[in-house]
């Protein structure tokens, strides 16, 4: 991989006199120059609404929109690209799944098939089901490695109508095997959804090699900005659902008595688009590609052997997860410092990190830590940045007495 | 080594907190959770005649939040409700506009550092809310 580091503006500065070290990727990633530019170069050339104006201004961004789709749709090698719909954010791509497709095809009885290791967003919608329409809400158990427990999947996906869970843990990094479970889900006349929040930064996505029905992102955890998520689903679902939102731009025709729907994408992007924010994800995307999905895996696989082999040295510290299938998100606790203390400690050294339950409460009570001390790389990381994560941990433990 | 933040007087409450436990004669109880971490606390009271007699909590948390709780109950036990309305306004102005703390307080004067650190007040904070509403059930009982 070549070398990055220079692309990111925001690394390049002191914290509390410190360089500072951003290990809180998981949290939301940096913005490489490119990226920077191009929201400001929209704003300088062609900001118009979309869909709407028949002036050249609008046009432009029109275009610019549904270029950003076409980049999207390749990036994740969508068989089309009418399936890819922006959202605000991967959260709201699962609420708009559990909403639009939940509330039509699920009723009373109906089960749902999630994991213990999944973020609140895919969590929440599905209770939200479960307390107002009456689904069942049954979750896959994880192992103390991290990994799930798989083996009794068959008799565990009786009676489910949808399973969805994460692609990539934002706690213990796990990687699953997401063609494995659709596979199994498939079989049983499930449809499958991937929360994919964890995986656009670090590998390369494909959706029909993974072969789920629904994949769910956000663009700020992907060198983009925030207020851009995408959802990618299989036309025939999306045009089989319930619209989500309604308003403008979902529409064909509306009249007092009755309203036709517009065909996706456009039924699910009501209301004036995040516009500037989808061409920005474009350029996101642009930025991506050109560093390369395969490089960057790369990269970071070493990242993580480096860091994995650093922490496992460090006295009285407990990772969360030891899957051998992982990116680099290292959650972990030190002796009996809180997470807290720890993130305070560590941010005085100008090094970032997340401290607390990660928006995953259950995962934490299934490991018995409320909270946890949590360190997410990037391939804009370097191993002296671990070097400097694990200097603050002894420091810690110093300042605690615990050594 | 000592450390502006984590003084020796807060590790030492944060380690061994005073007052620790549950309280079967309690009268008043609060649990207060801190949403953004999934720190949580129980406080317990035994409050007779307007006075708080007895006070023991159970927390899942930093130092910062253990030490704070810990300072709290001392400060406050076998004092009367409206003096622990007192200490508690003296408290939290102290820690969110930076005023003097009441005398009574004055160990809790360690917990200043936690003032340059908005993400931190909230931990400092959780033992007090959990104050607040033992006293308001201390007042519905007087
Ligand atoms: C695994 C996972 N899913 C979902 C989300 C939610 O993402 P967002 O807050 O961008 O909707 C996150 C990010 O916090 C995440 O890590």
């Amino acid at each position: 991989m070549r070398n990055v580091r220079a692309d990111f503006p925001i690394l390049n500065q002191t914290v509390h006199g410190r360089p500072l070290v951003y290990l809180d990727n998981a949290a939301t990633s940096q913005k490489p120059q490119a990226v920077i530019d191009a929201q400001a170069a929209y704003y300088r050339t062609i900001n118009a609404n979309v869909h709407r104006g028949i002036h050249a201004l609008s046009e432009a961004a029109t275009h610019a929109y549904e270029e950003a789709r076409r980049k999207v749709a390749a990036f994740i090698h969508a068989p089309q690209t009418e399936e890819v719909i922006f959202t605000r954010n991967t959260t709201e791509g699962i609420n708009l799944v559990a909403n639009a497709w939940g509330r039509k095809f699920l009723k009373a009885g109906d089960a749902v098939l999630l994991t213990v290791m999944e973020h609140h967003s895919n969590l929440v919608p599905w209770q939200i089901l479960r307390d107002q329409i009456g689904i069942e809400v049954r979750y896959l158990p994880v192992h103390d490695d991290g990994t799930l427990d798989l083996s009794d999947l068959e008799r565990r996906l009786d009676g489910v109508k949808l399973v969805s869970f994460v692609h990539a843990s934002n706690v213990l990094g796990t990687i699953n095997p997401v063609r494995q479970i659709a596979d199994a889900a498939h079989a049983a006349g499930a449809v499958v959804l991937v929360d994919g929040a964890q995986a656009l930064l670090h590998l390369p996505v494909d959706v029909q090699a993974l072969g789920c029905d629904f994949y769910a992102f956000s663009g700020h955890k992907m060198c983009g900005p925030t207020g851009i998520g995408v959802l990618w689903g299989r036309l025939a679902l999306l045009e089989a659902m319930n619209p989500f939102l309604g308003g403008g731009d979902m529409i064909v025709k509306v009249e007092l008595e009755r309203v036709t729907y517009a065909e996706p994408p456009a039924k699910f992007e009501a209301g004036t688009p995040p516009i500037a924010e989808a061409i920005t994800l474009g350029a996101a995307v642009d930025y991506l590609n050109c560093v390369g999905m395969a490089e960057i895996a790369a990269y970071e696989h070493d990242l993580t052997a480096y860091a994995l082999g650093k922490l496992r040295e460090v006295e009285g510290l407990r990772l969360l997860g030891n899957a051998p299938e992982r990116g680099a998100v290292f959650a972990f606790t030190l002796g009996n410092i809180h997470a807290h203390d720890l993130s305070t400690l560590l941010d005085e050294r100008g090094i970032a990190i997340r401290a607390g339950h990660h928006c995953a409460q259950p995962l934490g009570k299934r490991f018995g830590v409320p909270a946890s001390a949590r360190a997410s790389l990037a391939f804009y990381n370097q191993p002296a940045e671990v070097d400097a994560l694990i200097d603050g941990l002894h420091h810690a433990l110093e300042v605690f007495h615990v050594s | 080594m000592s450390h502006d933040l984590y003084r020796e007087v807060i590790l030492a409450h944060a380690q061994s907190p005073y007052n620790h436990g549950t309280l079967p004669d309690a009268t008043c109880h609060s649990h207060q959770d801190n949403p953004t971490c999934g720190d949580e606390i129980d406080l317990y009271a035994e409050v007779r005649d307007g006075r708080i007699v007895e006070v023991r909590f159970e927390s899942q948390g930093c130092a910062i939040s253990t030490a704070s709780a810990s300072m709290m109950t001392e400060a406050i036990k076998g004092r009367t409700v409206e003096d622990a309305a007192r200490l508690l306004a003296s408290f939290r102005a102290f820690i969110t506009a930076g005023d003097l703390l009441d005398p009574t307080l004055e160990e809790l004067e360690a917990l200043e550092g936690v003032r340059r650190l908005p993400a931190r007040v909230k931990c400092a904070m959780l033992a007090w809310r959990a104050l607040e509403e033992v006293i308001a059930c201390g007042r519905g009982r007087a």
